[in-house]
């Protein structure tokens, strides 16, 4: 029997060392005569910068230097824009203004680094930080987004003549047209505020200058190692082979740490080069509510257009995006929001302007989810607000306006984040909704245990929501596999990992096509020096793109074996067998050869090789997809809110998703669980406030609440798969589906359970606080 | 190089059973000193300010945040790190449920849950579910949803009965 590993709940092999404390993230790296860094950071969120002062921190016992932007001097420059804007598009308007190392002349958000100390340890490099005296002119914080848009508004970047950073339309059909025919137009205004990563790793980043070799080696927790082996080679005059960047164990990336670069990623490279001597800076969790990236910020005005039966004829959603300070990362975010505003539902006719807004906030980049959320929120709560007006049920007017299994691959006419059609590939949309329906008991809920529920007094609620998620996206990654003489395998990629099981997940593909066990099967990532060509983990890519490139690399080597192992064998190809380590003959199983037997044949010291072979079992594969995967999803839950507290128990969560081809459900149930908690934080605990100063009054875990284990209800997961048709494995991504539809998922609920209350909600994240008020408002109305 | 060592203290402690004595500031942090003096990296910091319990230790037996604590007040007394538990090849019972039952992702929050779950499951040998996730509610967890660990603390609790 040839054993399958792929779809199996296979155990993780980097476990033991992340139980045993033995697993290295970035602050357990010591290097003999390491210096400790400590940013000064701004207090004020928007302010000239007319003086500083480093002398007295210079003095400082223990501190070595202390640069500001005028010590880097011709090494200070702006970070390179990650993503430029859409070459293809028409009517778009895109100003890129991108970080820089340390503040020059005018500070643009709270929190935004000014000088660095670098002293023998952190403790004096935070004195010293101390002794710094600045001299600032506060000038008035852009925050709200429209009021940043106004004429006389202040400027964020006093260059651009408004804090218009960019604006972009797209349209499919004809929305106005539609908008003539309908029965019903709805009209909506939508609040989504922003919240954090929170990764419970803070960033960190040591830089290791090595003058005697010429080598810089760097660790970093990125979520992208080789675009920052790139870039820093690049802004230090290096060849890139003179640059190693390690990513080593990361602990929870969500997006932020595919940031490129940071301020932090600038300066301690080129500090510990300049000083000769090794430098780590280590982020604390203050400095991370500040910065390290955010996202979600977004203002809708929205129209959903529809017949009488309930089909949807038309959407028009207008809305302002909030980048922050700079906007290095281009317009994925409202992109995804674009391209998910449709969610999983057939809507012939579209029409959608965005406007990303200049802040004086910290800098926003994808935050798991990226965009999608807000997309869902939006049509999520039309489709409510349609419902109740027309008298229908919430489910029926979904399920009527999903799109029906023989249009894929549905094209919609508009471009996606990475400036492709946005094409839905493959799906079964109305199995997945039923599946739900069915797994939490839907009608028998609705019809026998509410009317008792509510009769009892109690305020329970029932939702279903079902949405998409555009993943495995491009341009590439590549994986190279190799058979060693002791007969273990050893692949390398270039995706950075985060704990989201890679070296597991693609050791079972290798395991299946090699016939190995998956834990003779070693995976190494996120170091340049073992594969230097790819992009990072970023939209719910890793298992899609890198897993295919992987499969691909190893379905090459099972030929080279099958190869060799004929020869040695003295049999056709189709007749051996590749398992336990072994090739086999398969009637005459004593007629064998291993693979580190055979690796070292393929690896002859002495002779001649034939022309034309390579030596070694190795194969090195990329693989590129055509465009994203599209994974679907529908998750549903029952609510019960205590009327007077407003706290809430979730009594029954359910999803289902249908990403194709599973490799691991563990490591798959794992991601949505954590997906659905991050997702249920976004709906009723966590919120960055800002004030009109642009300081956020919440930079504390005491004050940001992420969910706990107290809040978390049990998940029921259930899977459907339609294989993806763009790839060999049939895989589509899931890192950050649990995240998607909870909001959306979480308003229905609330308004299903206070339906006596016409209770309406626009806006995320609520509180227990904010939905007292809501209440009220209604009350007084 | 003048470092500012005017004001040490002669800190003698047992970690994981071995017995140090070294002079310390007394500003210096427990979790620093357990990671960069002792090169014990196992113990993980997350917010410094006593609320993501990445950073439990015992002490003497019972779990504390050693981001809260100064080095100087372990003197004189035993610390149990997450590298006193079990080693690669020969898990604690603990750690073996957390694999099998994938109670952990990143694997950042894992050693101050694991710490946690020790001295719970020695109070409580047969707990609830209700009774574990209050357990955790002092840990936070961005990867898992806590579910899996959940599972995890049961199944450990499981093993530990036999
Ligand atoms: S690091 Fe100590 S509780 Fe978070
Ligand atoms: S496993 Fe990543 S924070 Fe818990």
């Amino acid at each position: 029997m040839i054993k399958k590993f792929i779809g199996k709940r296979v155990m993780r092999n980097e476990d033991p060392r992340l139980l045993t404390g033995q697993a290295q993230f970035v602050d357990d790296v010591e290097i003999p005569g390491m210096l400790h860094a400590a940013f000064l950071r701004s207090d004020y969120a928007h302010a000239r910068l007319l003086s500083i002062d480093v002398s007295a921190a210079r003095q400082h016992p223990g501190v070595v230097a202390v640069f500001t932007a005028e010590d880097m001097g011709d090494d200070w420059f702006p970070g390179p824009p990650l993503v430029s804007p859409p070459p293809t598009a028409k009517d778009v308007t895109f100003h890129s203004r991108r970080q820089v190392p340390l503040v020059k002349d005018k500070v643009r958000h709270a929190g935004e680094a000014i000088a660095v100390v670098i002293a023998e340890s952190r403790y004096i490099a935070e004195d010293a930080v101390e002794d710094i005296l600045v001299e600032f002119e506060p000038l008035e914080a852009v925050v709200d987004l429209e009021k940043a848009l106004e004429v006389n508004s202040v400027l964020v970047h006093d260059d651009l003549e408004s804090n218009l950073a960019a604006q972009m339309f797209q349209q499919k059909g004809d929305y106005e047209a539609a908008r003539q025919q309908a029965d019903l137009v709805i009209q909506r205004r939508i609040v989504i505020e922003r919240g954090a990563a929170a990764a419970m790793e803070n960033r960190g980043i040591v830089a290791h200058w090595d003058a005697k070799s010429q080598h810089l080696t760097i660790w970093d927790t990125t979520q992208a190692p080789i675009p920052i082996r790139n870039g820093t080679a690049a802004r230090l005059g290096l060849s890139e082979h003179q640059v190693r960047v390690i990513a080593p164990f990361i602990g929870g990336g969500f997006g932020p740490k595919i940031m490129m670069f940071y301020a932090e990623e600038l300066v301690i490279p080129w500090a510990a080069k300049k000083l000769n001597r090794p430098v780590k800076w280590i982020e604390d969790r203050r400095e991370n509510f500040y910065a390290t990236t955010q996202e979600r910020g977004q203002v809708h005005d929205v129209e959903i257009a529809l017949s009488r039966d309930g089909h949807i004829l038309g959407l028009k959603d207008n809305f302002l995006h909030d980048t922050g300070a700079y906007d290095p990362y281009g317009l994925t975010i409202p992109l995804n929001t674009q391209s998910h505003d449709m969610g999983g539902y057939d809507i012939k006719n579209y029409s959608s302007e965005f406007k990303v807004v200049f802040t004086n906030k910290t800098i926003v980049t994808p935050v798991r989810g990226a965009g999608r959320p807000q997309g869902i929120f939006v049509i999520e709560r039309m489709m409510d607000a349609a419902a109740k007006e027309l008298g229908m049920d919430a489910v029926e007017i979904r399920k009527r306006n999903l799109i029906p299994p023989e249009a894929f691959p549905y094209e919609h006419k508009i471009i996606d984040q990475a400036f492709a059609p946005l094409i839905f590939d493959s799906g079964n949309y109305k199995a997945v909704v039923d599946k739900a329906l069915d797994m939490i008991g839907y009608d028998k809920f609705v019809k026998e245990e509410q009317p008792h529920l509510r009769v009892d007094g109690k305020y329970v609620g029932i939702a279903i929501a079902p949405f998409v998620e555009t993943t495995g996206v491009g341009p590439y990654e590549g994986a190279r596999v190799t058979v060693e003489a002791s007969g273990k395998i050893n692949v390398a990629t270039g995706i950075g990992t985060q704990g989201q099981g890679h070296f597991t997940s693609f050791a079972q593909i290798v395991a299946e096509q090699l016939g190995v066990e998956v834990n003779d099967v070693r995976i190494v990532t996120g170091d340049t020096t073992e594969f230097h060509w790819g992009t990072g983990t970023f939209a719910s890519r890793g298992a899609v793109v890198a897993g295919n490139a992987v499969h691909a690399a190893s379905s090459i080597v099972r030929k080279k074996i099958l190869k060799l192992a004929s020869k040695v064998l003295e049999a056709p190809e189709d007749e051996l067998e590749l398992e336990d380590g072994q090739v086999r003959v398969a009637d005459i199983p004593q007629k064998s050869v291993s693979l580190g037997e055979l690796a070292v044949l393929a690896n002859p010291l002495r002779g001649a090789v034939e022309p034309g072979t390579e030596p070694g079992l190795e194969s090195t594969a990329y693989f590129g997809p055509q465009y994203g995967a599209t994974a679907f999803g529908t998750h549903a839950m029952i609510l019960e809110v205590d009327p007077e507290t407003m706290m809430i128990k979730i009594r029954r969560y359910v999803t289902v998703e249908d990403c194709g081809t599973v490799l691991n459900p563990l490591i798959l149930e794992g991601q949505i669980h954590g997906g659905v908690s991050m997702g249920l934080g976004n709906a009723y605990y966590e919120k960055l406030h800002f004030d009109e100063n642009g300081q956020l009054l919440n930079a504390s875990f005491a004050d940001y609440l992420v969910v706990s284990a107290t809040e978390m209800p049990r998940i029921e997961v259930g899977h459907l798969e339609t294989r993806s048709t763009l790839n060999e494995l049939g895989a589509k991504g899931v890192g950050e589906a649990g995240a998607i539809p909870v909001p959306a998922l979480f308003a229905q609920a609330l308004e299903n359970a206070f339906h006596d209350r016409k209770l309406e909600i626009l806006e995320m994240p609520l509180s227990p606080n904010r939905l007292f008020e809501l209440l009220n408002e209604e009350k007084s109305r | 190089m003048e470092t500012t060592l005017q004001n040490v203290f002669d800190l003698a402690v047992t970690v994981n059973g071995t017995r140090y004595e070294q002079a310390v500031e007394p500003r210096i942090l427990l979790s620093d000193f357990l990671r960069h003096d002792l090169g014990l990296t196992g113990t993980h910091v997350g917010c410094e300010h006593g609320v993501c319990g990445a950073c439990t230790v015992l002490l003497d037996g019972e779990p504390v945040r050693s981001c809260l604590m100064f080095a100087v007040q372990a003197h004189g007394r035993e610390v149990t790190t997450v590298e006193g538990l079990g080693t690669i090849d020969h898990l604690h019972p603990i750690q073996e449920a957390f694999q099998e039952a994938h109670g952990l992702q990143c694997g950042f929050c894992t050693p101050g849950i694991l710490t946690t779950v020790k001295v719970f499951l020695e109070q409580n040998p047969n707990p609830s579910e209700e009774e574990i996730r209050e357990a955790l509610s002092g840990n936070l967890c961005r990867c898992t949803g806590y579910q899996h660990i959940v599972d995890a603390v049961q199944l450990a609790a499981e093993k530990m009965r036999k």
